[in-house]
């Protein structure tokens, strides 16, 4: 028996092309969303990945540093150390900002996370872990490593509030949950960054403290300005990066931490659970929304589409009817062009999420677990959206073909 | 057992259609006799609206009568009640159809629109293709067979029609209006393939026409008028 789907489809093959690349731009644009989503998740896993950290010791009962901002003294680090089973530590301090090149003009800005890291620490958890170009951070000030998504050169020169830096290394795939790149800077520079006030403030901050009598008493030399100096510097950092010795549990690291040290402390499968689960939750919950809806706009549209064709043909199914064909034969027909059509409309979806991917703002990741479940999908939808089509053609009256 | 059949032909008794109930109810045919013999073409005509369509549907068991009697190919389809199960099959094996319009299958090329049937009754596709190419010759348009619909004249495609109908050899074809879109002279030319069929392939046909034309040519004719029919010989005019 020859195949009547596929003889159809090759007479009307410029239909069936244009309306599975139709079809194929949705599934193009449902798979991008896929993989937008998948490429948040990455993100995430590629922060803790990158963090090179086994724990975070972070202010108590917050979910920082990521989730929430948390604030712990600069010097914890020591006293965490000390403890049995710690082979690192390391201060870090996370911001979200607008950066700016000064250098080569024109300006440009590139939102980044600037992540302050000890200069003196190559190794240390926080730190890039590999440059593609350019060194490492070796000064104390004025120094940054830059992901290759910032588009900065070695030597550009950006601005981070009201310092000058000059990009001397380059990285790659360090970015933050949010896809953000990041842009490491000596921890002092980020510390003052991040608490810095600007001039006004700090001068009316300083009258008020100068008129105050209990700060500023006549008899006590040198107690206005170590307020003072209390005030205009910041020692505070957003979390310490712990790495475990070889061997040992993170856990049993973790225990006396929480207990002894008052903060909150957290393992790589509870941060990892804290970045999905909570912090891209909601855009998860948005994107799987997308889905929902492209899936049903595809249904309603291969629908729609099979349904017209068939009703293009009612009078040759009637007679197909007349002339003794089965009712199992007209419905494989239709369904087998509903699903022709789900095959070209997946291979067009394919090779244009594939192409149009890299151009993305933000990372997006094709899996192809994602796209033999779209596959699926797809047939599916062909599937459910023929049987409109099929009851149509089943119901069509071979007398039809007489007249009369 | 098949050419038993072929020798039988087309016999109607009583044939009665009820469309409607109550005090709606129309009669479209009202006890309808009619014999064609195999090898006999007759014609049925009569005004719009007096039975023909309704007496072609009953006969192609397309719609079921609502009294009567019909034997197709020897073997009672009808008697107050389907005989047959699968009307299905009784339409693939027994009854050709030739229609006003060819409405051949726009995506399949000649051949296979009049394989297509015995390919749907199980035959190979090699042999269904053997069967479809000899009734082309047989009708002249074998130069066409791997045209598509859409590049045939419409003499050559009501001609694959007419293929399409006898490639099973069914012992009754019903054809309907089947020279309404042609001029003079391809409908005296279809007329003449159908009789040249009917006899060799001993087959019994009913055309109903309201063509001027083609009605000389019939060597009996039904007239059918508010649901009944008569009988009155034709002129049977030759053809040559």
């Amino acid at each position: 028996m020859i195949s009547l789907a596929g003889r159809d489809i090759l007479h009307a093959w410029g239909k069936f092309a244009f309306t599975g690349v139709g079809l194929g731009l949705l599934v193009g644009v449902t798979l991008t969303m896929a993989g937008v989503y998948r490429g948040m998740v990455d993100d995430a896993r590629v922060l803790l990945d990158n963090s090179g950290a086994d724990l975070w010791v972070v202010q108590q009962d917050t979910l920082g540093p990521y989730a929430e901002s948390s604030s712990l003294p600069d010097d914890t680090w020591r006293s965490i150390r000390n403890l049995h089973g710690v082979a690192r530590v390391a201060n870090v301090t996370y911001l979200t900002m607008q950066v700016r090149t000064v250098a080569p003009t024109p300006p440009r800005e590139v939102r980044a996370m600037v992540v302050g890291i000890s200069a003196d620490g190559v190794g240390q958890p926080g730190h890039p872990g590999y440059l593609v170009a350019g060194r490492h951070i070796t000064r104390s000030h004025y120094e940054a490593v830059a992901d290759i998504a910032t588009r900065f050169q070695l030597g550009d020169r950006v601005r981070i509030r009201r310092n000058v830096y000059t990009v001397v290394g380059l990285t790659r795939r360090m970015v933050s949950s949010g896809g953000d790149p990041m842009l490491f800077v000596p921890i002092k520079d980020a510390q003052a960054a991040q608490f810095l006030k600007d001039n006004d403030a700090l001068l009316r901050s300083r009258g008020r403290t100068a008129q105050n009598p209990t700060l500023n008493r006549p008899g006590v030399p040198g107690l206005l300005e170590a307020v003072l100096a209390t005030q205009t510097s910041n020692s505070s950092v957003n979390a310490v990066l712990v790495q475990v010795e070889a061997g040992t549990d993170a856990e049993t690291v973790a225990a006396p931490i929480r207990r002894w040290k008052r903060f909150t402390v957290y393992t790589r499968a509870q941060m990892q659970e804290i970045l999905i689960a909570k912090l891209i939750a909601t855009s998860a919950r948005q994107i799987g929304m997308f889905l929902v809806i492209l899936a049903a706009v595809s249904a309603a549209i291969v629908a729609f589409i099979i349904y017209t064709l068939t009703m293009g043909k009612i009078r040759e199914i009637a007679v197909l009817k007349l002339i003794g064909t089965r009712n199992r034969t007209i419905a494989a027909m239709i369904l087998q062009q509903a699903l022709g059509l789900g095959v070209i409309g997946f291979v067009v979806g394919k090779i244009s999420a594939t192409v149009w991917a890299p151009y993305f703002p933000k990372y997006v990741l094709l899996e192809p677990g994602d796209a033999l479940r779209g596959f699926i999908a797809v047939m599916l939808i062909c599937i459910v959206a023929s049987a409109l089509a099929i009851q149509a053609a089943l119901k069509v009256d071979p007398a039809e073909a007489i007249g009369g | 057992m098949a050419d038993l059949d072929r020798q039988r032909g087309i016999h109607i008794e009583g044939l009665r259609k009820r469309y409607g109930q109550g005090d709606t109810a129309v009669d479209a045919l009202k006890g309808v006799d009619m014999t064609v013999a195999p090898g006999e073409v007759v014609g049925l005509i009569g005004p719009s609206g007096s039975g023909k369509s309704t007496l072609l549907k009953c006969l192609g068991a397309v719609i079921e009568p609502s009294a009567g009697r019909m034997t197709l190919g020897g073997e009672t389809i009808y008697d107050d009640g389907w005989r047959i199960h699968d009307l299905r099959a009784l339409r693939r094996d027994k009854i050709g159809f030739i229609f006003q319009a060819p409405y051949l299958i726009p995506f399949l090329d000649v051949t296979d629109n009049v394989a297509l049937l015995p390919m749907l009754a199980g035959r190979s596709n090699a042999e269904s293709r053997r069967m479809a190419l000899e009734l082309l010759q047989a009708l002249d348009v074998a130069h066409r067979a791997k045209a598509m619909p859409s590049q045939l004249s419409g003499g050559e495609q009501q001609r694959v029609a007419i293929a399409r109908a006898l490639v099973s050899r069914p012992p009754v074809i019903l054809a309907d209006e089947p020279t309404a879109p042609l001029d003079s002279e391809r409908a005296l030319a279809v007329v003449r393939i159908l009789n040249r069929m009917a006899q060799q392939f001993a087959t019994a046909i009913i055309v109903v026409t309201h063509d001027e034309k083609i009605i000389p040519t019939f060597q009996r004719i039904y007239h059918i008028r508010d649901g009944r029919t008569h009988e009155e010989a034709g002129a049977g005019r030759a053809f040559d």
